[in-house]
């Protein structure tokens, strides 16, 4: 099996590829198309800034050739809000596989949050094979200030202020905003999952 | 946990360093135990073993399947580059920080303020003002905790770790004033640290400070207290634990 994780400009790629190393799964870190295109599995991970992601991916075409993909695509992150249709991190356009907005967490959600949020928090409402043996409200880690609205596409939710898309579903793609890289035992079985897909 | 020539070591008040094991063998060990996140400082970096923390960084992200935030010496965009891509998932600033104020801001642009911690050594002046000391303690400066620490996050920084220096390493109990002043007021996550010699004293950081995260080295490195049984305590308290 041949499993990529796409090279770009953003953070936590050697993360994934350690998690990746800890359950014994061989993967090779490219921006190659031809590997993509040929992968088995497909990761797109991340942490950094949308627009500055979405411009890298322009020049090298990446873009084009991630939204071609057949494969399962696991997105995280960062990651997965480049699946969606816009982010209002520097009012980006992303990849539009997700017809998804991306939004910034509201400082006044009722509750008072802290912005990003950094930390541990439970899923819920699983429904998807890619949480085949995660218990309901499991502790996940999370990274980030945007967040992705709740719709058809949800897979898994979390609250943070409001409820949103922890995980979402279209087809072959797949999208986890926390970083199951470093989610501890749940977030090793939710890899494990992915590439048993 | 603080590094010195790649071993852990803990002292007290700052000074007299003992040795602490291992550090990845340790981080692996917390990690299984439920630790939430790990904390590594290089106390001793100094830019010819920059190369070696790397290194270490790199040992710890392959066996640690939690998140760990590295600092220590960390004074440019390309030292935050070389840590982050060998697996670290946050950077802490501190004295280079104090310095060049832009720094904040250069790395929270460049890699999003979630990454860029701000670390405060900090101590209490006979007046009961904090100021903040640079240099792993040995510095002082004449400029309060509090006025730091809101600047640094206009800055960016995405995180305080907030360190007493009085409290560090007396097991005494964290500083719970200035903990929670900082708290109380700042928009981003504060890390308690230094002082934590009890589960109330746990207890008494979230519960009476408003912290959002409490940071523990000798009781755990000389095996004083366990951190399953700390979250079990905590636990009952009605905190929000995450249970592994």
């Amino acid at each position: 099996m041949r499993i990529v994780i796409i090279k770009y400009n953003a953070g936590n790629i050697q993360s994934v590829l350690f998690a990746l190393e800890r359950l014994k799964i061989d993967a090779m870190v490219t921006d190659d198309v031809r590997d993509i295109q040929n992968a088995d599995k497909v990761i797109f991970p991340g942490v950094g800034e949308a627009n500055s992601a979405m411009l890298y991916l322009k020049e090298r075409k990446l873009d084009k050739v991630i939204t071609g993909l057949q494969q399962p695509v696991l997105g995280i992150c960062l990651g997965m809000q480049l699946l969606c249709q816009y982010s209002e991190e520097n009012a980006t356009g992303c990849l539009g596989i997700f017809p998804l907005q991306v939004r910034r967490f509201p400082a006044n959600a009722g509750e008072r949050i802290k912005i990003p949020q950094i930390g541990w928090n439970n899923i819920y409402s699983l429904t998807s094979p890619l949480f085949k043996g995660i218990d309901e409200n499991s502790y996940i880690y999370n990274v980030h200030s945007y967040y992705v609205e709740d719709s058809s596409y949800t897979i898994a939710k979390c609250r943070y202020g409001l409820e949103y898309a922890s995980a979402i579903k279209k087809d072959n793609f797949y999208g986890l905003q926390f970083h199951t890289e470093k989610s501890s035992a749940p977030g090793e079985r939710i890899l494990k999952n992915f590439i048993g897909l | 946990m603080d590094i010195k020539d790649g071993r852990t070591v803990k002292g007290t008040n700052f000074v007299d360093l003992r040795d602490a094991g291992d550090p990845v063998e340790l981080g692996a060990l917390y990690a299984q135990q439920g630790a939430d996140e790990l904390v590594f400082l290089d106390i001793t970096a100094t830019i010819e073993k920059r190369k070696t923390l790397a290194e270490l960084v790199r040992r710890i992200a392959k066996h640690v399947n939690i998140p760990f935030t590295v600092g220590g010496g960390v004074s440019s965009i390309e030292d935050v580059k070389v840590l982050l891509d060998n697996g670290a998932d946050k950077i802490s600033v501190n004295t280079a920080a104090f310095k060049h104020p832009q720094l904040i801001n250069d790395l929270a642009n460049e890699f999003g303020s979630q990454c860029i911690v701000l670390a405060i050594d900090a101590k209490k002046e006979d007046a009961g003002e904090w100021f903040v000391y640079l240099n792993g303690g040995r510095t002082k400066t004449n400029t309060i905790c509090f006025d730091w620490a809101k600047h640094a996050v206009m800055l960016g920084a995405g995180e305080i770790l907030l360190t007493s220096m009085d409290h560090d390493g007396t097991k005494q109990g964290f500083a719970l004033d200035i903990t929670k002043q900082l708290a109380g007021n700042l928009t981003v996550p504060i890390i308690a640290s230094g002082g934590g010699g009890t589960m109330e004293h746990f207890k008494d950081v979230f519960l009476k400070a408003g912290a959002d995260a409490a940071l523990a080295a000798s009781i755990f490195h000389f095996k004083e207290l366990e951190i399953p049984e700390l979250k079990r305590y905590l636990l009952k308290q009605n905190l929000p634990v995450r249970k592994s």
